[in-house]
């Protein structure tokens, strides 16, 4: 991006206008409007970089007195006595349950979410793209707590039959074992997840793909490409950052939603065996959190479900750290 | 469509619907006070002004809201807000002095807990002790989902089998030999159990500790102990059952009726019993005292062999202090109380899943009530 320097109007104006010729002509506001615009966005980033440092701070200071008088592994046991003078809590269940809806979510949501983007932006007819964008972003303004009672009592009766003609015919692969389990399967929360953030994917990768050039489109077309392969060649490649972008936020959101996770899925009986199946019930983080939230009645309580929502936390931070380093490694190709 | 022509008729209509609307008499505090003046006990409530806070069980909230919306008719100055955040929430804000009275499930504890004393926090706070007042019960339901089988008699030991996961299927030969007439399928038994911390949990799992002791051997507590999927509040087990052929769960009378759930008949050796407003009564009657003087903290006998009395019942206690320096708060309190307690407020709970207090309890609550100062 290049921009011509040091020309303004005064160097053309046959008249000399007052001040120094390289003053420049009266049409900017001058230093105070640059030095309060300027301020202002500083000031917004270090306010939003302060919040998150605090709510990390809060997190961990909350988090850690409670950490140091776990008696058992942080990470890997999957016990939860929080209350008394011998505290053993783990969340290796909780990580489980989180990554894996999350991860079905994501697979789900994210080719789904593309090819909704791509049908509106390459494929259909100008009349019917802005009904149907809208349509998709009315999927992120219901509630998510509807989405939850949708799920229990609506949807619960139409994915049932699937998931047990899946426990069936391959119950003899680990992921896909019988379980006992008909209230709310990490499978089925998966699914509602994909649908709670599908408009999302949708929305930011619309945009991006809106924004591929016209002229790469059409050289790719010229050169007697089909639309498919045209669309493979050009457009897609061309919005990979801002897919990856909106696969982070979209992933986001599927670690971090309580509400109809809480709702939906079966919390397991203390004792239960330990099981790979997503078939299978649980909690998440945030599930369990919401369940117990009404009874923090000591720190150390307190503490344990913080340092739940620490490892929450810094689990979407790695994630997103790792987004941005597949992003700017990409964007050269943007250029 | 031309503005011109609507506009004019559009806005006649609207602000003749406004002006006719105005009509209609807004004053049915009237009509109430009035025919509440006609019965025979329960009008004369000395009305207080002012706000009053309350906090606590949920098990209680759907008959503590039935009193507060009557009470805030008859007494038009007064303001009641209960929050149901469940029990151990309502007795942290009630020992914190952030709400006036809690709702608990169970009565403050006397013995000791992360080193603290309930019963002795509540006293540093209200300068006085503090008085459990037992003003709601809430019968729990064994309900059930078996299309087919409308009546179902289970003893203490078959229930918790049920809930320990030793007993798999409807069919098996313990629960088949307390229902000779039933057809019971071969459905797997799916339990479902409360995954947030519960005073109904509590005083179920309570239940199966002292009446079927070698059946149960976990302690009770808030957090189930047992087998079965966990579900978010009551309203998402009886949900869950109802979605699901073979589902048991415990849950409050209401939800139960509201699903239209079965509900088991409990046979604690006298003979099955069905749970309605008088079994549940008979049951509090028989329940001994276990604090001093106005502290009606009950000590229940969910082991009882008393005939047509229902055993699984959840007692819910307003926690006041007994003695406040704010005299227009206290004056309050007690209006709002006496109005709970009274026979009036107390028979209306039935339709919707609470037992009435039996008299002989309610004679004892109301002087509690008086001697609040």
């Amino acid at each position: 991006m290049s921009t011509i320097t040091g020309v303004t109007a005064a160097d053309e104006t046959p008249t000399p206008s007052p001040g120094s010729p390289l003053g420049g002509d009266a049409a900017g506001t001058g230093r105070l409007g640059d030095r309060l615009f300027g301020g202002a966005a500083r000031g917004a980033g270090l306010l939003v970089i302060a919040l998150v440092t605090l709510i990390g701070v809060f997190l961990l200071w909350q988090a850690v007195p409670a950490l140091a008088r776990n008696e058992a592994n942080f990470l890997t046991s999957r016990e939860w006595v929080v209350a008394g003078d011998h505290p053993r809590f783990g969340i290796v269940e909780l990580l489980w349950t989180t990554v894996a809806s999350s991860l079905i979510a994501m697979a789900i949501a994210v080719p789904v979410g593309v090819c909704v983007a791509l049908f509106i932006t390459q494929y259909a007819p100008r009349w019917l793209s802005r009904p149907a964008a809208s349509l998709v972003d009315l999927l992120a303004a219901v509630p998510s707590i509807v989405y939850g009672l949708w799920g229990v009592l609506t949807f619960r009766a139409a994915v049932l039959p699937v998931e047990q003609f899946l426990q069936d015919k391959l119950g003899w692969f680990p992921l896909f074992a019988r379980t006992g389990i008909s209230g709310g399967t990490i499978f089925f929360i998966g699914i509602v997840l994909a649908i709670m953030v599908l408009p999302i994917v949708t929305a930011l990768s619309r945009e991006v793909f809106a924004q591929t050039p016209v002229t790469h489109k059409e050289g790719a077309l010229a050169l007697g490409a089909t639309r498919w392969e045209m669309i493979r060649t050009a457009v897609l490649p061309f919005g990979r950052p801002g897919v990856i972008s909106a696969s982070m936020l979209a992933l986001g959101r599927a670690l971090g939603e309580t509400i109809a996770v809480t709702f939906i899925v079966s919390t397991l009986a203390r004792g239960s065996d330990w099981s790979f199946s997503l078939f299978n019930g649980g909690e998440t983080f945030a599930s369990r959190i919401a369940n117990n939230a009404a009874e923090f009645d000591s720190p150390q309580k307190t503490g344990a479900f913080i340092a739940a929502g620490l490892v929450l936390f810094i689990l979407t931070f790695i994630v997103n750290a790792v987004a941005r380093v597949v992003i700017e490694r990409r964007k050269a190709f943007t250029e | 469509m031309k503005i011109q022509r609507f506009g004019p008729v559009a806005a006649l209509a609207l602000v003749g619907s406004l002006a006719l609307s105005a009509c209609g008499s807004d004053d049915n505090s009237a009509d109430i006070a009035a025919a509440g003046g006609g019965s025979t006990d329960g009008s004369s409530v000395e009305c207080a002004d002012g706000t009053l806070s309350a906090e606590g069980s949920s098990a209680q909230k759907n008959a503590i809201e039935e009193a507060i919306a009557s009470f805030q008719t008859v007494c038009e100055g007064a303001t009641v807000n209960y929050n149901p955040t469940g029990s151990g929430a309502g007795i942290k804000q009630f020992i914190a002095g952030q709400v006036d009275f809690a709702g608990s499930d169970s009565a403050l504890k006397k013995e000791e807990k992360d080193g603290k004393v309930e019963t002795e926090e509540a006293q540093k706070h209200c300068g006085s002790p503090a008085w459990n007042l037992p003003m709601v019960t809430g019968p729990i339901a064994v309900s059930y989902n078996l299309p087919g089988v409308t009546r179902l008699i289970l003893t203490p030991e078959v229930i918790a089998n049920i809930f320990n996961g030793k007993v798999k299927t409807w069919n098996d030969p313990s629960i088949a030999q307390l229902n000779a007439g039933a057809k019971l399928p071969s459905t797997p038994i799916k339990v479902f159990f409360r995954s947030d911390e519960s005073g109904t949990t509590e005083n179920f799992t309570k239940y199966l500790a002292a009446a079927a002791p070698k059946a149960w051997t976990a302690e009770p507590g808030k957090s189930w102990t047992g087998k079965g999927e966990g579900k978010e509040k009551s309203s998402g087990v009886a949900s869950a059952v109802k979605a699901t052929e073979g589902g048991i769960t415990y849950a409050e009378w209401s939800y139960a009726k509201d699903n239209k759930l079965g509900i088991a008949e409990v046979d604690n050796g006298a003979g099955p019993v069905q749970l309605n407003g008088e079994s549940v009564g008979n049951a509090v009657a028989i329940a001994k005292h276990d604090g001093e003087g106005n502290d009606l903290r009950l000590k229940l006998d969910y082991a009882t062999k008393e005939a047509g009395a229902y055993p699984i019942i959840l007692v819910t206690y307003e926690i006041v202090c007994s003695k406040s320096e704010d005299p227009k708060k206290v004056a309050l309190t007690k209006a709002f109380l006496k109005h709970f307690s009274s026979q009036k407020t107390q028979s209306s709970l039935e339709e919707i899943g609470y037992a009435p207090l039996p008299d002989k309890v309610r004679t004892q609550v109301d002087a509690a009530i008086n001697a609040l100062s």
